[in-house]
């Protein structure tokens, strides 16, 4: 079976920055792929190259089985837009004909407004929709040419819940129909609601490659913050990093509980002591074990 | 769903996916009708202000039609200038240009929608000049004359078409802007597209034969009214309208080099 969208040893420069660094991936026809990572890890990079508007420095990647770069392969692909950048001036329906005018046989342009809530905007410019509608059309617009694969990414940052699950439904009727979906995006729980595999980027590698399960059990990271000057901390058991700012210390540990028997029993002094569940990008730093006190001057 | 049997196998053709970001673009610009009109208008507020009012000029019909001539000369080098210069360096900056080039279309629908937009903007600029020039001067041309003026024009537009380009995938939009007033004012002034070149001081004269808008204000007034001609303005247009390509192929090829980071 040809993949959906097959990257095989994929390198990209930009002068000296490697920012893609021999990435191997292969995603199958109806597969939704949650890729997540820090800013600046090579996830732009890697959907760059797929929607062919970069060429890899040396690798191939291939969308069906044809090169991204030529605008053929591309009837077969569907990308968001980033929001801010929709024409100001054009309505809406204006846009999504448009859009589906490049594609052989596009969405009825009222059937896809309706689809996305936005059939009362049809007349709208643009440039007057609100961040949650912009985010609507732009999803819109990457569905408009029936696409088999769609890259959506950030689909819905800064969405209330409403709208992000109207999206998130969207999403899933895509899927029904057969559609390969890749999704980045800054939510762990957007990931778990839709995607069933993940791939983690950093570094311009792909560092974790596996079901949702699996990696949410591997990011499940505290945060723990307190005053203490004592950088034998950062040896404790179950640490991941330690950041001091001052006087103050930023903890990351797999199991909040070990760490805080671990830092009692150590005799170390400290004061206000105050746990929190990790942010993703926390997860991140968990995943790509990056070495431990780090010092950032106050 | 009705739309079943409508289907479309193939991809839309190249000619189409054309004619279709022409209409996006003229959509797009017309919506911002001020901005239109401002380019448009210039000319024929030049003819209104310039031509019309001084009797020696307006009423001489060889001496006008080269006046109205002349103003279409400029219709088409601001057009070109800011249309293509300022109008990609613009686009170029725009979340949406990136998004356009992941469609399934390639870069040849948006340049000839670039360019047929503007030529409909040249025509609509040149509209009301040549409406003035036949109602309220004694300008005259013949229709074969009228079709040479019009070779010429589209020919004296070439340097700065290549021009615009090189401009606009070259620079910023910010820096576009300057650029492309500093490069249509002074060189429409000494091309001799406000006064004729018959009033030049002879160093003036000199510089001006070696300018692209020279050459095309001679081309074209040569060509609507006749008169004596110079080798060195098909020589002059020549070589500007070659450096000119060379420096917008070489633009649009690094442009991509930088885009794609």
């Amino acid at each position: 079976m040809i993949p959906a969208v097959h990257l095989d040893h994929a390198t990209r420069r930009f002068g000296d920055v490697l920012a893609l660094d021999d990435v191997s991936l292969d995603i199958a026809p109806g597969e939704l792929v949650g890729v997540l990572g820090p800013n600046g890890a090579g996830k732009s990079t890697m959907l760059g190259l797929v929607t062919g508007q970069r060429a890899p420095t040396s690798g191939t990647v291939r969308v069906l089985g044809q090169d991204p770069r030529h605008p053929s392969t591309r009837v077969h692909l569907g990308v968001t837009p980033q929001d801010t950048g929709l024409p100001p001036t054009l309505r809406v329906a204006e846009v999504v004909a448009f859009t589906g005018s490049h594609y052989p046989d596009p969405l009825d342009t009222d059937e896809l407004l309706e689809r996305f809530g936005l059939t009362a905007l049809a007349r709208r410019q643009c440039g007057g929709l609100s961040g949650g509608q912009q985010r609507r059309l732009a999803v819109a617009l990457s569905m408009v040419g029936r696409p088999d694969v769609v890259l959506l990414d950030e689909p819905t940052t800064g969405l209330d819940v409403d709208a992000r699950t109207a999206l998130w439904d969207a999403i899933r009727t895509y899927r029904e129909d057969g559609g390969t979906v890749v999704l980045t995006s800054h939510y762990l729980e957007e990931v778990q609601q839709l995607a069933e595999r993940v791939v983690v980027v950093a570094g311009g590698r792909v560092l974790v490659d596996d079901t949702v399960d699996a990696v949410i059990a591997r990011v499940d990271v505290d945060r723990v913050s307190m005053r203490c000057t004592d950088r034998a901390v950062a040896d404790l058991a179950s640490v991941t990093s330690a950041t001091w700012t001052g006087e103050r210390v930023e903890v990351l540990t797999g199991d909040a509980d070990a760490f805080v028997r671990a830092l009692v029993t150590s005799g170390a002094a400290f004061s206000h002591l105050r746990v929190q569940g990790a942010s993703l990008e926390d997860a991140f730093t968990q995943l790509t074990h990056r070495t431990p006190n780090e010092e950032v001057s106050a | 769903m009705s739309a079943a049997t409508a289907v479309r196998s193939t991809a839309p053709s190249t000619l189409r996916l054309a004619w279709i970001h022409t209409r996006y673009q003229l959509t797009e610009t017309l919506r911002v009708p001020i901005a239109v009109v401002g380019n448009c208008l210039f000319p024929a507020l030049a003819l209104v202000f310039f031509v019309v009012p001084q009797d020696a000029v307006a009423s001489d019909p060889v001496v006008a039609t080269g006046a109205i001539g002349q103003l279409s000369v400029f219709a088409v080098m601001s057009t070109c200038m800011f249309t293509y210069g300022v109008g990609v360096a613009e686009d170029r900056e725009r979340p949406f240009d990136t998004f356009l080039r992941t469609l399934p279309a390639g870069a040849v629908p948006q340049l000839v929608g670039r360019v047929a937009t503007g030529i409909t903007f040249v025509v609509l600029a040149l509209v009301p000049v040549l409406l003035i020039g036949w109602l309220l001067t004694s300008a005259t041309v013949s229709p074969g004359r009228l079709a040479l003026g019009v070779v010429a024009l589209v020919l004296a537009g070439m340097p700065f078409l290549l021009l615009g380009f090189g401009v606009g995938y070259l620079l910023s939009a910010k820096a576009a802007l300057p650029v492309a007033q500093v490069v249509l004012f002074p060189m429409a002034f000494a091309g001799g597209i406000f006064l004729p070149p018959q009033m030049f001081p002879g160093w003036l004269d000199a510089v001006s034969l070696a300018l692209p808008s020279r050459a095309g204000r001679d081309g074209v007034v040569w060509a609507l009214v006749g008169g004596e001609a110079t080798w060195l303005t098909p020589v002059v247009w020549a070589a500007w309208t070659a450096a000119a390509g060379v420096l917008a192929v070489w633009a649009y090829r690094r442009d991509e080099g930088r885009r794609f980071r």
